[in-house]
């Protein structure tokens, strides 16, 4: 099985953590990924609020560089992207007359595509087909009874994704318990954290984080985990603008979950981007 | 109480004659978004109940697909609404008729860019087109070319409220001031219809 890896824009820059960590991850348990050669952005939400043939267009380039690059399953860890690809795979697939237009727009670039190639997010891979087990021998320093809030957002887990449950997802829940980590129960755990409205409506957006993390914070967690570059930035990032605009201090390490995996699995705090966090994640590490 | 009810009824509706909506403007907007089911609606409002924006709308999910569907056009398309729904697909997992609510919400966005009717100076709309005109320049999002061309348009001075997080970013090497553009931006811009 070869797995390529589409990164998309924020696990290059604000979100590099994740990369790090979850190449780090990756390499301890021997998956191999590839990077798609010349991936373009996905166009987030964004591209879809504007213009529907670009934003199929441009996803279903990266689809085609994938297939090309001799992929089987492409590896998209951050939640929109992911959303983004399968997205426009299901268009593709279910309407022939934007099968055809994206065809003869992808041919226009010297690029073909069959459309098959399966498109999974890492939590996936790591529980479904690496499995638990795998995870577990991986552990070199337990988590000891660390208490966890699994944070899964909203686009990684719904409508069109297929891995987890709706309403009660389990699979970054079963990763932090293979790890030595208690979870919290938390009906926020799919709730929305405003996307780019931290940037656009501070105010709403603040509110909306402000939520999320109060109501973990006084379930006992002592860590947030994330599985998407924009809701890590966004319950992380702006806990000095929340604290202040509600008065209440809300500090709380945020991290992804390869970061914690990595912790777990006793790979050095660099090679996790630990060092980068604006939260005081580190401490968990020690 | 009677008053209030009253203003309830009325907020930001104003009286239309039928003659005045545009009857196609369901039927449109149900092709675009991939969702004929639209007309199935049956109001019971789990979409609204389960958006965790409807509290900030001015009319919510289930008000919006009503109007839709009665082809108060101007009204749905103007409004600051449509660009408050972060796709968040929570509306469209809920509803019991299998509409999907997001996807409605997209092609109302992509009528109002169209027809030019969007909401002047909404910070929302404009960080949509900064981040489309981004991608289409350089392929890739940079988060720091991004953000300026965001607050270039909007208004500059509230970017000094965001100086300090971006310091700490950019200290901590999260934001680069440096592109990672593709290098194939000639056939990228193809996709996009434009000349290199
Ligand atoms: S949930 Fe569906 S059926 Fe119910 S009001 Fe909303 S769109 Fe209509
Ligand atoms: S997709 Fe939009 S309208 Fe639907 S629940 Fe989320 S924010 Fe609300």
């Amino acid at each position: 099985m070869k797995y390529v890896y589409f990164p998309g824009c924020s696990l290059k820059s604000s979100g590099m953590q994740y990369e790090k960590s979850l190449l780090s991850v990756f390499k301890k348990l021997n998956v191999t990924v590839e990077e798609i050669e010349d991936w373009n952005c996905c166009g987030a939400t964004n591209y879809m609020s504007i213009n529907e043939t670009y934003a199929i267009g441009i996803t279903a380039r990266n689809l085609a560089l994938a297939e090309k690059q001799g992929g089987d399953e492409i590896i998209a860890p951050c939640a929109a992207c992911y959303m983004g690809l399968l997205k426009t795979q299901n268009y593709v697939s279910s309407d022939p007359e934007i099968r055809q237009n994206v065809c003869k727009e992808l041919t226009k670039t010297g690029l073909s595509c069959q459309f098959k190639i399966k498109i999974r997010h890492p939590l996936d891979l790591l529980v479904n087909i690496i499995g638990i087990d795998a995870i577990k021998n991986a552990v070199t320093n337990p988590l000891k009874g660390l208490k966890v809030a699994n944070y899964y957002g909203c686009q990684l887990i719904r409508p069109i994704s297929t891995f987890d449950d709706v309403y009660n997802p389990q699979t970054m829940d079963k990763i932090a318990k293979a790890l030595g980590a208690q979870t919290i129960d938390w009906p926020l755990k799919t709730r929305c954290c405003s996307g780019s409205m931290t940037s656009t409506m501070p105010d709403i957006g603040a509110r909306m984080n402000f939520e999320i993390l109060k109501d973990a914070k006084s379930r006992g967690a002592e860590v947030v985990l994330t599985a998407c570059p924009l809701c890590q930035f966004n319950l992380e990032c702006f806990q000095g603008k929340i604290s202040r605009q509600f008065r209440e201090n809300i500090k709380m390490p945020v991290m992804y979950f390869t970061q914690l995996m990595g912790i777990a699995f006793g790979i050095k705090e660099k090679e996790l981007g630990l060092h980068q966090m604006l939260s005081p994640a580190l401490e968990l590490s020690l | 109480m009677k008053s209030n009810t009253n203003d309830l009824l009325t907020r930001g509706l104003e009286i239309k004659l039928e003659a005045d909506l545009d009857k196609d403007f369901g039927k449109k907007i149900a092709k675009i978004a991939h969702g004929e089911k639209l007309f199935g609606c049956i109001q019971c409002g789990n979409c609204s109940a389960a958006c965790p924006l409807s509290v900030w709308m001015d009319y919510t999910p289930r008000k919006i697909i009503a109007m839709v569907r009665a082809g108060f056009r101007d009204e749905v398309l103007s409004n600051r609404t449509i660009w408050l729904c972060a796709s968040c697909y929570q509306c469209t997992v809920e509803c019991p008729k299998g509409i999907k609510i997001t996807d409605v919400m997209y092609a109302l966005k992509r009528e109002a860019i169209v027809n030019k009717i969007y909401p002047k100076n909404f910070p929302v709309p404009i960080l949509a087109k900064a981040f489309f005109n981004e991608v289409k320049r350089t392929g890739r999002i940079n988060e720091a070319t991004l953000l300026l061309s965001y607050y270039w348009r909007y208004n500059i001075f509230k970017m000094l409220s965001y100086s300090t997080l971006g310091l700490k970013l950019f200290l901590k090497g999260r934001l680069s001031i440096f592109e990672r553009g593709m290098k194939n931006k000639r056939d990228f811009k193809k996709l996009l219809h434009e000349e290199a």
